[in-house]
C-alpha cells in the first residue's frame, strides 16, 4: 500500500521570548519551545494513524503543520509522493493539494461561525475554493452533504445554536467533506462530546472512510478511543515519537514505558481486576525539559543513560520505539 | 447501621418566564458512612445539581421544591442559611471539577488550609499550620512543608487536585461530594488522583458522593453507582452489577457506546438522538424515543424504580405480570 501523506523529521520551534522590553530591563535570555521535534511517520491511503499523547505532548501541532495553519522550522511533508509547501493564489486562495485535505477540529462550539447559517457553513470551502459557483446547485450539494453526514434538508437554514453538540460535529464533518478531500486531520473531534454522542460520531467516520476511502489522523488522548479508530498508533510525548506500531501490537505488547504507563491509567471498565502498576510523576514542562530521554524522570527503568543520552527511534520486533531499555534488553516482561 | 445520607424524593425546580422547569425529578437515595457513591450520566442529566441540592449551594432560581434531605440524623434542606454553612466545609466537604476556580489565586496555600481548619475547628495558628502540612504529605505533595508558600498558580494542574482534595478533607468531614474531579486533569494524573481520593476516604472513613460522566472512574472508584438521564435516577445498584448486567436499556446502550479497552468490537452499540431538553420531556418514561425495546405502556406511564436481577431500575421491561413467569 502506498503513502498518502508522509512526515520526515518534522521540527516546530516556538518563541516563547518575553517581550524586547522586558528582556532588556529584566536581562531575560530569549526562550524557545520544541513543540514537535523529529517526528517522522507516514500513513498508507485509507487507512487511520492515531496519535495519543497528553497535554503538551505535541500532537495538536503536528495537526497544525500537517494542515498548513504553521510553517515547519524543518522537515518536510510529502502529500502524494509531492512535497508540500503552501502555495496560495493572488487571492490568497490555497491550491492543491491542500484542498485534498481538511481539519475537524476539538470544540464545535467554537469551530462553527454562529452568525452563520448551516448551508453558509457547509458551502463556504466550495465557494471558497470556487468549485461550485451556482447557487441552486450550492443547495444541492450542500443537501446531499448533510444527508451524508445524518442531518435533514431543513437543517439548512437552521443556526449552528440550535444543534446539540454532537449534531454540530456533523456539520463539521460535512464542512471538511465539501471538498471531497483525500485526507482529514481530527483533531480530538468527540473529547467534549458525551459517550452516547461520542458513538454516534466515531461510527458516521468508520462509516464514511469504508465509503470513501478516507485517510484519517485521528489525535485523541483517550486510548480507548484511539484503538477504536486506529490502524497504526504513535504514541508522542514531550514533542517526540516515543512508538510507533500497529494497534494491535500496540496494545497487546506495548513496549516503551510511557505506552505502558498510559495503558495502566485507563480505567478498568471491566473490573477484571488485572495487575496494574500505580501511575507516578507528572507531565513534563516543555520549556525545561529533562536532558536525555524526556521520560526519564518518571520512568521505572531509567538509567545513567537514559539520564544524558536521548534514544532515537528504533525498529524492535517490527515496532519503532525509542527507548534504551528496549535496545538494551532491560525491558521487562509483562 | 443508618445511612449518612439520605434523600427522598428530591424535587428541584427553576422558575422562569415561561413557567417551571423541573431539574430533578424524584430523586432518592442513600449514602451509608464510609461509601462510595457514584452519580453518572450526560451532560444534562442533572447529576451536578443533585450534589448542589444536597450541599444546599443551588443557584436561584433554582430551588428544592420538594422532598428531604437527611444527613446523619438532620434534616438539612430546611436549614437557614447560617446553619447550612456551619455543615458544609466541616461535616460535608466539597471537590469540584477546575481546581483554579476552587482555590483563590490570591492567597497562598498554606493560608487557605490553615483558615479552612481555623473556621472549622478550635485551633491555635501554629497547630492548624501542622495540620496543613500534615494533611499536604497525605496527598503525596513533595517537599509539603515549602509548598505551603506557593500560590496556585505555581503548582501543576494536579498539585492543584491534591491541594483541594486536602481543603475538602480539612475539617474531617463525613461525606465529601466530589463533582467531576478528575475531569479537567490528564490521563495519566487522573489515576493518580483518583487512586488518592480512594484511599485518602477509606483511611478517614468519610463517605464520597462521586459524580461524573466517566464510567471507567465508577468502575474504578465507587462501591455503588446512580445513573441518571433526563433528571431522574434510571439505575441504581452495585457498581459490577450495573457495569456487567445492567437492566436499564439506557444503561445497556451507555455501556455498549464506551469504546473498550480490553475487547475491540468493530462497531460501537449507538444510542440515536440525544438526551431531551428539560421543557420538551417526553410523556411515560424520558427515554421512549431513543429506547430499542419501547412499548406503548412507556409512552403514557411513568416507570418508578423496579427491583430487577442485580440492580433496581426505572424501566417496564422489568413489571414482568407474577402470572406469566
Amino acid at each position: 500500500m502506498t503513502a498518502l501523506v508522509e512526515a520526515i523529521g518534522l521540527t516546530k520551534t516556538f518563541d516563547v521570548s518575553a517581550p524586547w522590553l522586558e528582556r532588556i530591563v529584566e536581562r531575560k535570555p530569549r526562550q524557545s519551545v520544541q513543540a514537535v521535534d523529529g517526528v517522522s511517520f507516514s500513513i498508507a491511503r485509507g487507512t487511520t494513524l492515531g496519535l495519543v499523547g497528553e497535554s503538551g505532548s505535541g500532537k495538536s501541532t503536528v495537526a497544525r503543520l500537517l494542515i498548513g495553519l504553521h510553517q515547519p522550522t524543518s522537515g518536510t511533508i510529502r502529500f502524494d509522493g509531492q512535497a508540500l509547501t503552501l502555495r496560495r493564489t493572488a487571492g490568497g486562495r490555497a491550491l492543491m493539494p491542500q484542498r485534498r485535505m481538511q481539519m475537524i477540529f476539538q470544540d464545535p462550539y467554537a469551530s462553527l461561525n454562529p452568525r452563520w447559517r448551516v448551508k453558509t457553513i457547509v458551502a463556504e470551502p466550495l465557494v471558497e475554493h470556487g468549485l461550485i459557483t451556482a447557487k441552486d446547485e450550492l443547495n444541492g450539494a450542500v443537501e446531499v452533504l448533510l444527508k451524508l453526514v445524518g442531518l435533514a434538508t431543513p437543517d439548512m437554514d437552521k443556526f449552528p445554536h440550535q444543534f446539540s453538540g454532537g449534531q454540530r460535529q456533523r456539520i463539521s464533518i460535512a464542512r471538511a467533506l465539501a471538498t471531497h478531500p483525500d485526507f482529514l486531520i481530527c483533531d480530538e473531534p468527540t473529547s467534549s462530546l458525551d459517550v452516547s454522542v461520542q458513538a454516534q460520531v466515531l461510527n458516521l467516520m468508520k462509516d464514511l472512510q469504508r465509503s470513501r476511502g478516507l485517510t484519517y489522523l485521528f489525535i485523541s488522548h483517550n486510548l480507548a478511543v484511539v484503538r477504536h479508530v486506529s490502524d497504526r498508533v504513535g504514541v508522542m510525548y514531550a514533542g517526540r515519537l516515543v512508538e510507533l506500531a500497529d494497534t494491535t501490537d500496540l496494545f497487546a505488547a506495548p513496549l516503551h514505558p510511557y505506552t505502558r504507563m498510559l495503558l495502566d491509567a485507563i480505567p478498568d471498565l471491566s473490573m477484571s481486576g488485572r495487575p496494574r502498576f500505580p501511575v507516578q510523576g507528572e507531565v513534563v514542562n516543555p520549556l525545561n525539559p529533562p536532558s536525555g530521554c524526556s521520560f526519564h524522570p518518571r520512568c521505572p527503568l531509567a538509567n545513567a543513560r537514559c539520564r544524558s543520552q536521548r534514544p532515537a527511534l528504533s525498529a524492535v520486533q517490527g515496532v519503532l520505539v525509542a527507548c534504551h531499555a528496549v535496545e538494551e534488553g532491560r525491558l521487562p516482561a509483562r | 447501621m443508618p445511612p449518612l445520607l439520605e434523600v427522598r424524593n428530591l424535587r428541584v425546580e427553576f422558575a422562569q418566564r415561561h413557567g417551571t422547569l423541573l431539574a430533578l425529578d424524584d430523586i432518592s437515595f442513600d449514602i451509608a458512612p464510609g461509601e462510595v457513591l457514584g452519580i453518572v450520566g450526560e451532560s444534562g442529566a442533572g447529576k451536578s445539581l443533585t450534589g448542589a441540592a444536597v450541599i444546599g449551594l443551588l443557584d436561584p432560581p433554582g430551588r428544592v421544591a420538594g422532598g428531604q434531605i437527611w444527613f446523619d440524623g438532620q434534616r438539612i434542606d430546611t436549614l437557614p442559611y447560617d446553619a447550612m454553612r456551619r455543615i458544609r466545609g466541616r461535616h460535608i466537604g466539597a471537590i469540584f471539577q477546575d481546581p483554579m476556580t476552587s482555590l483563590n489565586p490570591v492567597y497562598r496555600i498554606g493560608q487557605q488550609l490553615a483558615e479552612t481548619i481555623r473556621t472549622h475547628l478550635p485551633m491555635s495558628v501554629e497547630k492548624a499550620r501542622q495540620r496543613a502540612i500534615s494533611l499536604l504529605q497525605e496527598t503525596g505533595i513533595a517537599a509539603a512543608e515549602a509548598r505551603m508558600d506557593n500560590y496556585p498558580h505555581q503548582l501543576s494542574g494536579g498539585m492543584r487536585q491534591r491541594v483541594v482534595i486536602a481543603l475538602a478533607l480539612a475539617a474531617g468531614p463525613k461525606l465529601v461530594i466530589a463533582d467531576e474531579p478528575t475531569t479537567a486533569l490528564d490521563v495519566s494524573i487522573q489515576a493518580q488522583v483518583i487512586a488518592l481520593l480512594k484511599r485518602l476516604c477509606r483511611e478517614h472513613g468519610t463517605a464520597v458522593m462521586l459524580i461524573t460522566h466517566d464510567m471507567g472512574v465508577v468502575a474504578e472508584a465507587c462501591d455503588r453507582v446512580a445513573v441518571m438521564y433526563a433528571g431522574r435516577i434510571v439505575e441504581i445498584g452495585s457498581t459490577r452489577a450495573v457495569i456487567h448486567s445492567p437492566a436499564h436499556p439506557y444503561t445497556v446502550g451507555l455501556m455498549g457506546s464506551i469504546p473498550a479497552i480490553d475487547q475491540p468490537r468493530e462497531r460501537l452499540l449507538q444510542i440515536d438522538g440525544a438526551m431531551p431538553r428539560l421543557n420538551a420531556i417526553p410523556a411515560g418514561c424520558a427515554f421512549n424515543p431513543r429506547c430499542p425495546k419501547v412499548f406503548d405502556r412507556c409512552r403514557v406511564e411513568r416507570p418508578e424504580l423496579l427491583p430487577g436481577m442485580a440492580t433496581h431500575a426505572a424501566c417496564w421491561l422489568l413489571d414482568v405480570p407474577r402470572t406469566a413467569a
